[in-house]
């Protein structure tokens, strides 16, 4: 049986296909193969009866320790028993497409390889796989020595290990000891073709082991990154990695569907899906890390998939471009922590978000600044894209929240569509885009500047209110900053970030994402902490303050490192979808601009001139307006 | 015989022989991928085994072609039922005969006695191909008794 784990009990291995989440002690509580969005053949995370789990335990009470091996995403857990300590390992192979080419590969694997290290240790095995969320009986086959086959007409599924695992009336299990220094693998692969790759565990896991350690070590490698907190920013690049697609370059906003933001409510929401706002914070993680494939591969995909629906955008797309499904509720599972419903599927597709376009111009702007070419079909559909956020600005919309019961009129999202607009005159200066009508761009770019400066400022409360007339406020508003609409020293955005402080603080490190958020019960948003440190690095306040600030929200990580969407201020556990892609693109842009930070302080006590800035393109492509 | 009505009909019969199974495949009535089983005795590159397969399958229609062909000009008579018929037998052949013995001699396809092993982990196909999915026997079933209707109808006697 699975356990009650906490969400920051769970860590992550993945293969740029899909993520198994595996708690503390051991349970695989959720998987979906063969992608990110499919049914689950794990979900106990949302059901511990229903959803189906993997574990692999001690039978007596354990000390636990984990980490993920330096620089990868391979996860170890150290079972420290009264009478020995076992560790066991968990990976799914990854390698490069040279090594795939010289040996067979299951379309889809997960090895789990128990050793004994010191002493012995008795190991209790319960394999349980409930496909489609648990919707469908799991009818095992013991197929010998071709292992437990879970035959779903084209999925076939297939457990191979070097002990015997019996089957039972739900599931296999297995128990046996392991004296010091002996071992046990276990293989889960998938296969969609005939005849399926049957790797043997035990051959084969040193040999997969070595290479995955050395694919994702080479990736780590490529980090550019040399400023504060590196192990942190590693990680969460590797968190990002893990969340991202390989075959299209897409990246999904989360693992999982339905993690609680407020534990026992009903703001459950499936994340396994790309959203087109994250791009542009997401591009500017990936270049500033010097991830340029990654960078590039996610905006290919970006301008693939925005092809398809020009000039109107999706808010979000499946990992190939596609309209997700429609939302329906999974009435049948009780959801984490009795959190209902469990939804699959996401109803905010249908939502209009202006806030995206701007933020599909302001990635592709990054990708441009970085060497990339845009063909004549891609500037016309950031022509029209500009187009649309200049006809519709001032409609009310759904924001970057995405309430699903009002339209406002958003402050952020004009602010977007005014770096719609400047983006592109930016990029047109630069001789990177063609046939732009500058006057009527620049008229309109004024035109919604004016607008906002005049109608979304507060004069009583002297800050940016969420929305235009508005009096409550909104973390995002930080991000004016960010999106260089506000300079982040002006009195605007530092008396901005002081009424936030006031109404959102939340505790050390901490902020609510707007005030319904505190009638609503949620946690503190973890990405708006790391806006927060990154508003306060850009100048927003001293160095040591953004330093502070930065490392508190730090401390709210899991024991591996890793972020859900919301930390609860009263006991730190981490609430939300997870691990989540936004909340770690927030800690590196945060590193990041820290990092900016330090090197024009330094620069400035030794008066040399500041260069090789990381990850702002404005100043790259016009060094003119550089600080 | 008719050297070019067989080449002609014979490609045209491999063509659909082809597309059936693959589309078979891509219906979710099987898992067997012939082109990948095939090339995969050549290389454990999964891309390059489904081109070197393809390429395998084709010749291999043709040649089998041949034998209907022959068939035909023996009895002096081609027509789609006689086709569908040799057709029917060549598929009980494969599924009975040809799939089963692929361990004996594929390097890459593991035994069901001894499970697989490093160099050969390849599922084998099982009796009528079953491990590849339960309606396995019907698609390749269906996919030759096309194929030989294919080369009984068309065939024209010299």
């Amino acid at each position: 049986m699975p356990s009650a784990a906490k969400i920051q009990d769970y860590a992550a291995v993945g293969d740029g296909r899909s993520i198994a989440l595996i708690s503390r002690d051991g349970s695989l509580d959720w998987l979906c193969w063969p992608r990110f969005d499919s049914p689950s053949l794990f979900a106990g995370l949302l059901d511990s009866r229903v959803g189906g789990a993997w574990s692999i335990r001690p039978t007596q009470p354990a000390k636990v320790e984990r980490r993920y091996l330096a620089d990868t995403n391979v996860l170890e857990t150290r079972f420290g028993t009264a009478t020995g300590v076992l560790v066991l390992t968990d990976f799914m192979p990854a390698a490069s497409e040279e090594a795939k080419r010289r040996m067979l590969w299951p379309e889809q694997e997960l090895m789990r390889h128990v050793e004994c290290d010191q002493g012995e240790v008795e190991v209790q095995v319960d394999f349980d796989p409930r496909p489609d969320f648990g919707r469908s009986r799991a009818v095992l086959r013991d197929a010998g020595k071709l292992g437990l086959r879970l035959d779903r007409g084209s999925h076939l599924f297939t457990l191979l290990s070097d002990v015997k695992v019996v089957l039972g009336q739900s599931g296999a299990a297995c128990r046996f000891s392991l004296p010091a220094d002996s071992s046990a693998t276990f293989s889960l692969s998938y296969s969609s073709e005939g005849p399926a790759v049957l790797s043997p565990p035990s051959e084969t896991f040193s040999k997969k082991l070595e290479l995955t350690v050395d694919w994702w070590r080479r990736w780590a490698a490529r980090a550019r990154y040399s400023g504060p907190y590196r192990d942190q920013v590693v990680r969460s690049a590797l968190a990002l990695k893990l969340l991202s697609y390989a075959p299209s370059g897409a990246i999904v906003a989360a693992a999982t569907t339905s993690l609680p933001e407020r534990v026992g409510g009903d703001l459950n929401w499936d994340y396994r899906y790309c959203w087109l706002r994250d791009a542009a914070m997401t591009v500017r993680a990936l270049f500033g890390l010097g991830y340029r494939e990654d960078a590039e591969a996610f905006v290919s995909w970006m301008l693939h998939a925005t092809r398809l629906t020009r000039p109107k955008l999706r808010v979000l797309y499946d990992v190939h471009g596609e309209s997700p499904p429609p939302e329906t509720e999974l009435m049948h599972l009780a959801g984490f922590a009795d959190s209902r419903p469990v939804r699959v599927g996401n109803a905010a597709q249908d939502q209009l978000q202006l806030d995206m376009y701007g933020g599909l111009i302001e990635a592709v702007t990054y990708f441009v600044s970085q060497g990339g070419n845009l063909d004549r079909e891609e500037q016309t559909l950031l022509r029209q894209c500009a187009d649309y956020a200049r006809d519709h600005w001032q409609d009310p919309d759904n924001g970057i929240w995405e309430p699903r019961d009002r339209r406002e009129c958003f402050t952020l999202s004009r602010v977007l569509c005014w770096v719609a607009l400047d983006r592109l005159l930016e990029m047109h200066r630069q001789g990177r885009m063609q046939r732009i009508p500058v006057e009527q761009f620049s008229g309109d770019r004024e035109r919604i500047r004016r607008d906002i400066q005049t109608n979304c400022w507060n004069e009583t409360l002297r800050c940016y209110t969420q929305v235009r007339g508005g009096e409550t406020l909104d973390a995002a508003l930080l991000l004016l900053a960010v999106f260089d609409f506000e300079d982040p020293s002006s009195d605007r955005m530092r008396q901005t970030y002081q009424r936030l402080q006031k109404r959102l603080r939340a505790g050390p490190g901490l902020i609510y994402r707007y005030e319904q958020s505190l009638e609503a019960g949620e946690g503190a948003f973890a990405i708006c902490c790391f806006w927060v440190a990154d508003f306060l690095a850009r100048g927003g306040s001293s160095l040591d303050e953004a330093h502070e600030f930065f490392g508190q929200t730090l401390s709210y990580a899991n024991d591996v490192g890793l972020f859900a969407e919301e930390i609860d201020p009263k006991t730190g556990d981490a609430v939300g979808n997870f691990p989540q892609a936004f909340t770690h693109v927030g800690l590196i842009n945060a590193a990041l601009s820290l990092a900016e930070r330090e090197e024009r302080e330094r620069a400035r006590h030794t008066e040399q001139p500041v260069h090789d800035r990381v990850g702002v393109p404005r100043q790259q492509m016009a060094p003119e307006v550089s600080a | 015989m008719n050297v070019g009505s067989w080449l002609l009909w014979g490609f045209v019969g491999t063509v659909v022989l082809t597309a059936l199974l693959n589309g078979s495949q891509g219906l979710g009535m099987t898992r067997m991928n012939a082109p990948y089983l095939i090339g995969t005795m050549f290389t454990p590159n999964r891309d390059r085994a489904k081109f070197i397969g393809v390429v395998v399958h084709f010749i291999d229609g043709w040649i089998f072609s041949f034998l209907y062909v022959a068939a035909f000009q023996s009895w002096g008579a081609a027509t789609w039922w006689l086709g569908a018929l040799i057709g029917l037998v060549h598929a009980s052949f494969v599924l009975t005969a040809g799939l089963p013995l692929l361990p004996a001699f594929h390097p890459r396809m593991a035994n069901e006695q001894y499970g697989p092993t490093v160099v050969r982990q390849l599922e084998p196909p099982g009796f009528l191909a079953l491990h590849y999915g339960a309606r396995t026997p019907i698609s390749i079933v269906v996919a030759h008794l096309v194929y030989g209707a294919i080369l009984g109808g068309f065939y024209v006697f010299p």
